[in-house]
């Protein structure tokens, strides 16, 4: 798939750019709880980590899992499951839903990485919905009620997450994203990542290089899965609850959504993305909600025939800097 | 031996017929995607809003032109078919290039735009409409009663099934249109519009889905999500047959909707999930699909 | 069509009244949440804003010194969409009382938030027996209809005119699954027998498989454990496959006016199912219907609208008997004290654990030859009395009620 091409800068402006970036998101991301309503910022940044999540496999291994919402939901179910019934600590709870996507994502890579593209695609979407209407029928996650009242607890037995006014919450969420952030910027530049990008470049080749492009590919899909889980399970316990839409379809379309008007195969393209539907999903909900589908729609057609590179793509394009 | 399984033959000849027609569907639907990815090689997500448009361009002749159920079945193929033409040139033609994944991103948003829009004005809990006069009624059949208009729609689709794999297979247009697919710049040299027959075919392959649509109209809810839980159960059967083949789409299409059928008999709960379950296992055991030809 | 509407508050003329009352903002800001754009658009949506409207204006709010302001949104059936928008309803809007909120799923969400924020929640549209059982708090008040009235209703009574051999078509999931198990213990414990039941995926299309198993067991009554889409599917084929004129009743457990109209009287003629309101039933009523059909794009009112109509009147009483809105505790204690009295619902109570209490009806759906309007379909075949309608309060398991 097309995507900002690499400026021919020496390597140490070329972290630069990416750095800067990062400062000024951490910044931003630090004072905007003063400035916009909380839950909107958390729901925004659970989004944002899901769709770098999905953009570790899209934009540098070059899978496209249509069915990424698998391990999202999921792991929001487990993480509210053991919050709720279990009464874990939030930050076990986190844990635990976490391990729930990574072994969703080593059982559903093992299956989808057999077969390339368009076929990878409608696997990961056929499985997605699988687990969608197990979802719906298993006793567990209370089918179409979801799982309602997920307490917050107290992180690390400390800190009270229920505060009123959100702000230990948020906190704690922007951490987690941070730090998810920082590892998956990690991941991409290491020797693992260059050959994940080489077998996007050209599969092939790299495997005529001597590399087991199906056991890399499959770790790039369960460290996806991994990363949504983070996501999912988070987002369990800012808004408490578990529910259908987070393991159904157009969640997997939202997560799509995000990382292509982002920019796929971009540092900080799902980030915006991410902030960019929810501001437009939340601003048209209350107004016209009934039209959020066909503006989705919309947008994903404009992407793909006109801004194939993104928001973040186009800019790191015209400014010749790596985002 | 019937008994041991705690149903009776009439009654399991029954399910297997109904299970053959819901196969009817997913054998049409998938003859579509088909007939589309082998010639454009791009998934037409777009495929379950198109055959939502034929329900509702049949319910929309009826309504306003007092066109009934014959008309329709004729029309609405053509006019949704001209549709995806429009699609075709305005939006898939500049995707050939890229990567295939791009076609797929389109038909996906094209599906929300559409199911969206017809979200926004039939809502509500379905529209009516009701079977042909000439098809109500049925017939007992002894081991079970059989409304007529669900044998029609049996013998229908087999009908158009073979039809359109017989044209494919077995005349001259056929023939370019599989030359195409495998070198379109060797079949242009000798002089044939390879651009027009993709368009057609593109065409062609909505026109399949809508008229599925028009036949669903009658027995399940004319409403504007029939067809986005319906595609990807589609994708599953798709996945299952392999595209390789048109002969293969079809056998695999009645073949799960009589499994489907079976699986409602003795472990209801589990018949919406039945076929992805197959899909695994077949991708376990061979992934290029039953009738795939690539690994 | 716009999901959110903006009442401008009636202002006052004479500024005396006004001034006594502590109303938050100074304004009693009311908020509409139901499926706007989906399956239940009829049932509820634009309507229940329309019936809350009239409430306030029937009531006199602007006489009484009252500024009342009146907000929709859509939920789209999501719980995690029903839940923002009330969170930012409370936090940034300052609306006072969540009024419909069909869907049990986000109703059972929006009834924590609105706990948490001890603001009022009068439920219309949903039908989870546990609002007043195990979910129950005392900012909430259910108040048309839930699943044990419905299971009683429709249950008892086919079972006493003969109805006593029961086969279920049941949607796989807990509300399905629920409202099998009350349906199925009420018939059980009249005197009738369950002959089987065939368990559907959630949702599904086709029945014909399940029809096909349900005629098979020859029970006289096929109960449809199953709501929305999936009731109209099922009501749909089983006429295609002559169930009913093969003797066999169709009992819907929920089963509303819209759903009948979207069905057609040729397909659903003879349907049994168990309603708290119905427009036909006396001059109030068919007044009502007149008035809100001419503002609803002649689509007449169902129970839920009439609900919404009656909770907020009640509402505005208790409110102006306070003369305060803000505490969603003493509110509804209000509410629970006085008793209902309304043109539509009449005379009734509010009980305990926040359940309103009124007579449930029977109804059976007419034949095409036997209807003579578009909107003339249900013939009553028994009224529930208020005292035998829901469940009884001992056996609900709500926490509020242990009172000595």
């Amino acid at each position: 798939m097309q995507r900002a091409a690499e400026p021919a800068a020496a390597a140490g402006l070329r972290s630069h750019s990416e750095m800067i970036a990062f400062a000024a998101m951490a910044a931003v991301l630090a004072i905007a709880p003063f400035l916009a309503y909380p839950i909107f910022l958390m729901k925004a940044l659970c989004f944002a980590l899901f769709a770098c999540a999905f953009n570790l496999l899209i934009g540098y291994v070059g899978l496209l899992s249509f069915g990424h919402a698998l391990f999202f939901g999921w792991a929001a179910y487990v993480s509210a499951h053991a919050a709720k019934v279990w009464g874990l600590p939030p930050e076990l709870a986190i844990l635990t839903g976490t391990a729930a996507g990574a072994a969703l994502g080593a059982i559903v890579g093992a299956l989808a990485i057999r077969r390339q593209g368009i076929y990878f695609a409608m696997i990961t979407l056929a499985l997605a919905q699988m687990m969608f209407f197990f979802a719906v029928q298993a006793p567990f996650t209370h089918g179409e009620d979801g799982i309602q009242a997920v307490p917050r607890g107290k992180l690390l037995g400390l800190i009270d997450l229920a505060d009123p006014t959100n702000l230990t919450m948020y906190a704690t969420v922007l951490v987690i994203f941070l730090v998810c952030f920082l590892l998956i910027y990690r991941i991409i530049n290491s020797p693992f990542g260059e050959v994940l990008k080489a077998i996007r470049e050209n599969e092939s080749r790299a495997v005529s290089l001597g590399y087991k492009t199906e056991r890399y590919k499959l770790v790039a899909f369960v460290l996806s899965a991994t990363f949504a889980g983070v996501a999912g399970a988070t987002k369990a316990l800012v808004f408490q609850l578990a529910s259908l839409t987070d393991v159904d379809w157009p969640t997997s379309g939202e997560v799509i959504l995000m990382t292509l008007v982002g920019g796929l195969g971009t540092l900080f393209g799902p980030v915006a993305g991410a902030f960019f539907v929810i501001s437009l999903e939340t601003y048209l909900t209350t107004r016209i909600g009934q039209w959020v589908l066909v503006v989705q729609g919309l947008i994903f057609v404009l992407c793909v025939m006109v801004l194939r590179q993104g928001i973040v793509g186009e800019i790191a394009r015209v400014l010749r800097i790596k985002l | 031996m019937f008994e041991l399984l705690g149903i009776t033959p009439q009654a399991l000849f029954g399910q297997l017929l109904i299970g053959l027609i819901n196969g009817s569907f997913y054998a049409l639907l998938s003859l579509g995607l088909a007939v589309i990815f082998g010639m454009l090689n791009i998934i037409n997500f777009t495929h379950g809003a198109q055959y939502m448009l034929g329900a509702f361009t049949a319910f929309f002749l009826l309504e306003y032109a007092g066109l009934g159920y014959w008309w329709a079945l004729a029309l609405a193929p053509v006019l949704v078919g001209i549709t995806g033409v429009i699609i075709e040139r305005l939006f898939l033609q500049w995707l050939y290039k890229l990567d295939h994944l791009y076609g797929l991103l389109l038909t996906f948003g094209l599906a929300l735009i559409i199911e969206g829009t017809f979200r926004n004005f039939f809502g509500s809990s379905g529209l009516p409409y009701s079977v042909p006069p000439e098809l109500q009624g049925g017939r007992n059949l002894g081991f079970m009663f059989l409304p007529n208009y669900r044998g029609w729609v049996v013998l229908f689709s087999l009908a158009v099934c073979l039809a359109t794999w017989f044209v494919i297979e077995r005349t001259r247009l056929g023939a370019y249109l599989r030359a195409a697919t495998e070198n379109p710049t060797l079949v242009r040299a000798f002089g044939i519009n390879v651009p027009r027959m993709i368009t057609l075919t593109y065409g062609f392959g909505v026109a399949l889905a809508a008229l599925a649509g028009v036949m669903a109209a009658p027995i399940y809810s004319v409403s504007p999500q029939m067809g986005s839980g319906l595609i990807i159960v589609v994708f599953a059967v798709v996945v299952i047959g392999g595209m390789g083949s048109i002969m293969g789409a079809i056998v695999t299409g009645f073949g799960l909707g009589l499994i489907e059928g079976l699986t409602k008999v003795f472990f209801p709960e589990a018949s919406n999930t039945v076929i992805f379950i197959i899909m695994a296992i077949v991708l376990l055991i061979r992934p290029a699909g039953l009738f795939g030809r690539t690994a | 069509m716009k999901s959110l509407l903006s009442l401008i508050a009636l202002v006052t003329a004479l500024g005396c009244a006004s001034a006594q009352a502590q109303y938050t903002d100074g304004i009693i800001k009311i908020g509409v949440m139901n499926d706007m754009s989906g399956t239940y658009k009829d049932l509820s949506g634009q309507g229940s804003v329309i019936a809350a409207r009239m409430a306030v204006e029937d009531f006199g709010a602007a006489a009484k010194g009252m500024k009342v302001e009146i907000v929709g949104a859509d939920h789209q059936n999501k719980p995690d969409v029903g839940s923002n928008v009330v969170r930012t309803w409370i936090d940034t809007d300052k609306v006072d009382v969540i009024v419909d909120v069909p869907t049990s799923s986000v109703a059972l969400a929006v009834n924590e938030i609105v706990r948490d924020k001890n603001k009022v929640f009068l439920v219309s549209g949903a039908a989870a027996s546990d609002l007043t059982g195990p979910q129950c708090t005392p900012n909430t008040i259910h108040w048309t209809y839930d699943t044990w009235a419905l299971a009683n209703g429709t249950g008892k009574a086919i079972v006493k005119t003969g109805g006593d051999t029961w086969f279920f078509i049941t949607a796989n999931y807990a509300f399905g699954l629920a409202l099998e198990r009350d349906t199925a213990a009420v018939v059980v414990k009249n005197g009738g027998k369950v002959l089987g039941q065939v368990r559907h995926p959630f949702p599904a299309t086709d029945f014909s498989s399940f029809l096909l198993q349900a005629q098979a067991s020859k029970a006289k009554v096929i109960g449809l454990a199953n709501a929305g889409a999936d009731t109209i599917n099922s009501i749909k084929q089983a006429s295609e496959f002559g169930i009913v004129q093969g003797g066999q009743s169709l009992a819907g457990l929920l089963v509303f006016i819209t759903d009948v109209k979207s069905l057609g009287l040729q397909i659903a003629q003879g349907l049994i199912l168990t309603e708290a309101w119905y427009w036909d039933m006396n001059d109030a009523n068919r007044e009502f219907a007149k008035k809100f059909s001419e503002q609803n794009s002649g689509i007449y009112p169902s129970m839920v609208h009439a609900g919404v109509y009656s909770a907020v009147t009640h509402y505005l009483k208790a409110v102006d008997a306070l003369k305060s809105d803000g505490d969603g505790k003493a509110v509804v204690a209000k509410m629970k004290e006085m008793p209902t009295n309304d043109k539509l619902f009449g005379q009734g109570t509010v009980r305990a654990d926040g359940r309103k209490i009124h007579p449930m009806y029977l109804f059976e759906v007419k034949k095409p030859s036997e209807s003579k309007g578009p909107w003339d379909m249900y013939k009553l075949r028994a009224t529930i009395p208020a005292d035998e309608a829901f469940r009884p309060l001992s056996e609900g398991g709500c926490p509020l009620v242990n009172k000595s």
